[in-house]
């Protein structure tokens, strides 16, 4: 009976364990494969050239720099959304009437689609007519300013993504026993302390969790850059894979840019390695 | 001790944070739809902040004059497909993971994780390549296939955790009564897992609605084209048609709010699921 139980359970994962090593393991092979050598798709340019691809990386000036812009937009982006979102959380770990409609309208943001969230946004950052000027009373050209063009994408981002990690902090927070607020309280703990010594180490395994999704998410960040600034102006705002998606795209070199897409898979993965260690840790 | 009145200061500030962070979440998109309704003279016009006389020449052009329709039925043909086809493949593999005696399972559950922190961009060449040579460019069937792959970590993630919370006796029960384990799946478990199966549903229509790497990559002609596509390429004769792009965002947005506004309970659980246990 148990041995057939075990049959059918090795039946019934098989789609899904086929389904997954076509789209990831595969492609991932191919692509490491492609990396080693020079494919231009246009003129049937076909050659092993080793890891010249990989030589040619350091000398790159366009991709250290989208390597930069990328761990910039990851460590400001992330910083704001968790700090925001634990602002939030804190907020929305209360009962009160209307939670549920509240805990929607923050969704939305979550929700739209992150073409139209950055459509929304370069129409609110426009120069002459955009709101945003309009409301702060300046005449800021946001996605014109190789300083302010970056900042924007972050702060587009941090809009879009904050409801995600308000929402796992508030989860969090649901969990902490109320006994210890209520001991706390008894002993007089002003709610600085309290948010110091209770709170943030308790909430840490899911501040953890929130760090690593958002991490890998904001690192392979494309849509919001590509269709924001689309990588401009001047290239100050391309990240990783918009970097490498023009590569491979519209200039069809499809060697070398695999070979930052290598580059992106290794540095999301070893993020999370970075992160599982801490887990294991604590 | 707190007093009355700190009381009452407390609980201003505690709206009045609640207020700017709602106006902070729902200001873009009002503004969006704001400017939907403004007649072209005033687009390039500020202030006034509201428009003079709302108008929906915005909403008449943007389905007169593009496939919109098309686009939208699209969009909903590869998010439903992909719901449906993520649901089946990945609620088998939960089954068999929260309840069946496999080897190996804690193995595959940390394949399944690490899959879910592929970037995109990793794959798009290859499977760029098979498509290709499979003849699927620019068919819905390459976009459905792909975002099932990638949506189905969160799926067996979601519906493991919740196959877990059916007690093994009722499993045990089914078993001594004769049932195969996929009539208990089917007759049994499914059923209780109504609740998850529903979140798990609705996270991943979303993630299809909203994809655009893949989308971009494999469509090239209208026929095909997704929302996230046609907004991001929305054409321009002479300049950026903010107008309309303000008309279409608010068309492909609604029903998006309107699933967040009914299931937000749902989504919420889903999501929490999905990122704890890890």
């Amino acid at each position: 009976m148990n041995h057939r139980g075990a049959r059918s359970g090795y039946l019934f994962v098989l789609p899904a364990a086929a389904v997954l090593a076509f789209v990831t393991i595969y492609p991932l092979c191919h692509v490491f494969w492609l990396s080693l050598h020079r494919r231009l798709l246009i003129f049937d340019i076909h050659r092993f050239v080793a890891l010249d691809n990989y030589r040619f990386l350091l000398t790159d000036d366009r991709f250290l720099r989208s390597l930069w812009n990328t761990v910039y937009f990851t460590a400001t982006s992330v910083t704001l959304e968790l700090a925001i979102g634990l602002g939030l959380a804190l907020l929305l770990n209360r009962t009160f009437r209307y939670r549920g409609a509240v805990r929607a309208a923050i969704l939305i943001p979550w929700a739209i689609p992150t073409v139209v969230s950055a459509r929304m946004w370069e129409w609110m950052y426009n120069t002459d007519f955009g709101i945003l000027n309009h409301l702060l009373g300046v005449k800021v050209n946001w996605l014109g300013s190789p300083f302010w063009a970056m900042n924007a994408a972050v702060f587009m981002d941090v809009w879009k993504t904050t409801p995600f990690v308000a929402l796992l902090l508030t989860a969090g927070l649901q969990v902490i026993p109320r006994e210890l607020y209520q001991a706390a309280s008894i002993d007089g703990a002003g709610p600085w302390l309290v948010f110091r010594r209770i709170t943030l180490p308790l909430l840490r395994p899911m501040i953890l969790v929130v760090l690593l999704f958002r991490t890998i998410d904001a690192f392979r960040v494309f849509d919001a850059v590509y269709v924001l600034t689309g990588g401009g102006p001047a290239n100050t705002t391309e990240t990783l894979s918009v970097y490498a998606y023009k590569v491979l795209f519209q200039t069809l070199q499809f060697g070398y840019g695999s070979t930052i897409s290598i580059v992106v898979f290794a540095c999301v993965a070893a993020i999370s390695v970075f992160y599982v260690r801490l887990f294991r840790r604590s | 001790m707190v007093t009355g009145s700190q009381k009452g200061i407390r609980s201003v500030l505690f709206w009045a944070g609640l207020a700017a962070a709602v106006a902070y979440c729902l200001g873009p998109f009002v503004w969006q739809f704001i400017t939907s309704l403004k007649p072209a003279a005033e687009l390039t016009m500020l202030p006034p902040v509201l428009p003079t006389r709302p108008v929906l020449e915005n909403y008449q052009s943007v389905f007169a004059a593009r496939p919109f329709l098309r686009i939208i039925l699209n969009s909903l043909v590869v998010a439903s497909g992909t719901t449906f086809f993520s649901l089946a493949i990945g609620s088998l593999a939960a089954f068999a993971l929260a309840r069946l005696p496999l080897r190996g399972r804690h193995i595959f559950l940390a394949f399944v994780l690490s899959v879910s922190m592929f970037p995109p961009i990793a794959t798009v060449s290859p499977l760029y390549i098979v498509i290709r040579f499979l003849g699927l460019r620019d068919t819905l069937t390459a976009l459905v296939i792909t975002y099932t792959t990638f949506s189905l970590p969160l799926t067996i993630w979601i519906l493991t955790n919740f196959f877990r919370e059916v007690p093994r006796e009722i499993y045990l029960a089914a078993l001594l009564d004769g049932c195969t384990p996929f009539q208990i799946f089917y007759k049994i478990f499914l059923p209780l897992a109504a609740p998850g199966l529903s979140a798990t549903a609705i996270l991943v229509f979303i993630f299809s609605w909203n994809e655009f790497l893949f989308a971009l990559t494999f469509t090239s002609t209208a026929a095909s084209r997704t929302i996230p596509v046609a907004i991001a390429l929305f054409p321009g004769v002479h300049e950026v048609p903010w107008g309309e792009i303000a008309a279409a965002s608010v068309v492909v947005t609604v029903p998006v709010v309107v699933l967040v506004f009914v299931f937000q309970r749902r989504i919420v659980e889903g999501l929490t699921m999905g990122a704890m246990k890890g």
